[in-house]
């Protein structure tokens, strides 16, 4: 018999090891996996969207010669102090709970020098972070753990939280093991609690309410601040258009590779859509309603290169705002960890237990000898560097397609590689023609 | 004492002249009259003043006030003291949906009814009310106390942390994680405190209360309690 050819043995696709070992670790331990981050999916993203260049038709502009302008205003349309940017990529709100205390104050270090802005998280507002971010925007959540009008005053814009990309219709999470007892005093639980924010605002439900809880921000803070409305990519056409309907400065739209401290799996993988695919229908949203570049649009969730900046405004966005990408770049998931990572029963790159608040970096945790090993001063530098990079990476493009300034990019810059990628931008097919949808092909 | 006709000179100029006050005391007596059901009516007040609303509001009266006592001689609509850090609010009348909401401090006084999510999410503001409240009150309330000489409505409490209940009349169903809680004389005396407080001891005494509160089962993830999550 054994001089026959035998059938290979033959793993299924559908029941691939990584869905077995989930359903064994489900059985042994009865409940959902948690885990911090986005998306870990191969989703249509900015990868599939190319520049063209410029051609016979377009004039490039000269490389370090001519000037290719990088700043943003954000907050026009109605506050009395807009923010003026350097460079149009922004720090993400990450809460003071998930992150260290001395990882906010490296976010805020980093985007000072290099001219942008932070956001506060699910937690407060920390002296950490407001002292050492020369613009930061400070976020209006569901919880409203640590909500006082003192601080809606000293912060430079606010920003309503309907929803996040990782988990839009979900609330925020914070398991035990980071309730430390500063976190639990800013936000008013029991010491070591499983806390489970809200997933709806306790005192407006829908938009009529949003444009009177955005008046009364307002009123509050003598219309000075810029108001930001978050949304997670669901329905972005018209989560955009309400948002401009109650009275939102900017827009902040959060696709599903957008990270967070801590949620379901279930949750992060299955629901919400690719920024990709969030980014036009939010800026037809703008453009029907003559506000295109009135109200700023901000996008999120797998921001990585300068050319995901480029790609992003060339769609329409007036700004980007990174995350994840912030934290890799003060040294969150670096290899020279990796015996440590091991340890955790992982891998540089694919550490994502930021819940669990053992985090070797010092970066996703509240445990005082793991954070005490985190450099703010360094990992500020860092972050200024990166920024600097996605900034000149940017330009390097836009001046590839002839453009004076970043918001000059537009859509007729690009071409897709894939069919997905030409559908969800509303850009041209490489090589062809054909926008799939488009007039009805 | 100041007269400001709402109508007449608008609510901006009302919350401006009240935010100036920031930080001195020499106008403590103020009147807001013709407020017709306007929202966002003295919000953000930080000055110990001394504020009477003549008639109803809209949403969101005396948001996140400090320090302030404002008196709505009227009904309050949805959000009245909604994240109050202090002062004193006292509405004559009724109040709409989630009144106090996620309040850190202050005393919130309503002297008819409070509707549906009264309380919810508060963290540390004393509520009075002398009628009754609605449904889903305390939704998540995670401190402060919480006084009800009426009745309350369905899921009273749900997914209480550390809020102190206290009902007189009946409680149509306590939500999930909400139980009722031995009377103490510590809790006693706190109900006389607040009724005092409240403008309420001539209507209640300590002793006809119930206490409620969390039985902290939800506090950490257990399978146990999938259902309730």
């Amino acid at each position: 018999m054994s001089d026959f050819p035998h059938t290979p043995p033959k793993q299924s696709w559908t029941f691939s090891n990584d869905v077995n070992a989930e359903i064994r670790r489900a059985a042994a331990t009865g409940i959902y996996d948690i885990r911090g981050g986005g998306s870990k999916r191969r989703l249509p993203h900015f990868d599939d969207l190319l520049f063209l260049g410029a051609s016979i038709s377009r004039y490039p502009l000269e490389g370090y010669r001519e000037k290719c302008a990088t700043d943003v205003w954000l907050g026009t349309r109605f506050a009395k102090k807009p923010i003026h940017l350097d460079i149009p990529v922004t720090i993400a709100g990450m809460s003071f709970g998930a992150l260290s205390g001395p990882a906010k104050e490296a976010l805020g270090r980093g985007a000072s020098a290099a001219g942008t802005s932070t956001t506060t998280g699910d937690g407060g507002m920390t002296e950490e972070e407001r002292g050492h971010s020369n613009t930061l925007v400070y976020q209006y959540l569901p919880s409203r753990y640590g909500m006082n009008p003192d601080d809606l005053r000293r912060a430079d814009a606010i920003e309503v939280v309907v929803g996040q990309g990782a988990k839009p219709g979900g609330g925020g999470m914070l398991l035990g093991q980071k309730i430390s007892d500063r976190v639990a005093m800013m936000r008013n639980l029991p010491k070591g609690i499983d806390q489970r924010s809200a997933c709806r605002h306790p005192d407006w439900t829908g938009p009529d309410d949003l444009e009177i809880k955005i008046m009364e921000i307002r009123e509050i803070t003598d219309w000075e601040k810029p108001i930001y409305v978050k949304i997670g990519g669901a329905r972005p056409y018209y989560d955009t258009a309400l948002a401009v309907k109650a009275g939102a400065d900017v827009v902040v739209l959060d696709g599903m590779q957008g990270g967070t401290a801590a949620t379901q799996d279930v949750f992060i993988e299955n629901v919400g859509m690719p920024i990709l695919a969030c980014i036009p229908l939010a800026v037809k949203a703008l453009q029907d309603l003559g506000m295109h570049r009135k109200v700023q649009l901000i996008v999120s969730g797998g921001i990585r290169t300068g050319a995901d900046v480029a790609k992003a405004m060339a769609l329409g966005a007036d700004a980007v705002a990174i995350g994840t990408a912030a934290l890799i770049a003060l040294g969150d998931n670096d290899p020279a960890l990796e015996a440590e990572y091991q340890k955790l029963g992982t891998t540089a790159g694919a550490y994502d237990d930021w819940h669990e608040g053992k985090d070797p970096a010092g970066i996703t945790t509240q445990n005082p000898e793991l954070s005490a090993r985190f450099d703010p001063i360094l990992g500020g530098r860092r972050l200024k560097n990166y920024l600097k990079v996605l900034t000149l990476e940017a330009q390097t493009i836009a001046r590839a397609c002839g453009k004076n300034h970043l918001h000059n990019l537009e859509p007729e810059d690009l071409c897709a590689l894939t069919i997905e990628g030409a559908a969800m931008a509303g850009v041209p097919l490489a090589g062809t023609n054909w926008i799939p949808g488009k007039n009805g092909f | 004492m100041q007269t400001f006709d709402l109508e007449a000179q608008g609510l901006r100029a009302l919350n401006q002249a009240l935010h100036d006050l920031k930080g001195q005391t020499n106008q403590t007596a103020w009147e807001v009259v013709n407020p017709k059901g306007s929202h966002a009516i003295a919000v953000g007040v930080d000055a110990p003043i001394d504020l009477t609303v003549r008639g109803s509001t809209g949403y969101y009266c005396a948001g996140m006030n400090k320090q302030a006592t404002i008196r709505v001689k009227g009904s309050a609509g949805p959000g009245v003291a909604e994240n109050m850090m202090s002062g004193t609010v006292i509405i004559d009348g009724d109040a709409s949906q989630y009144a106090g909401a996620t309040g850190r401090g202050g005393l919130l006084v309503i002297k008819g009814n409070a509707s549906s999510r009264c309380g919810i999410s508060m963290k540390g503001i004393d509520i009075v009310v002398h009628g009754n409240i609605g449904h889903m009150s305390c939704f998540m309330a995670q401190s402060g106390n919480m006084l009800v000489l009426g009745d309350a409505g369905d899921a009273l409490g749900d997914s209480l942390y550390e809020a102190r209940l206290f009902v007189r009349g009946s409680v149509k169903s306590l939500g999930t994680d909400c139980i009722e809680k031995e009377m103490r004389p510590e809790h006693l005396a706190i109900i006389a405190d607040l009724l005092k407080r409240g403008e309420a001891e001539h209507l209640a005494k300590p002793s006809e209360f119930k206490r409620y509160g969390s039985a902290r089962k939800l506090y950490t993830f257990n399978i146990d309690n999938a259902s309730s999550y």
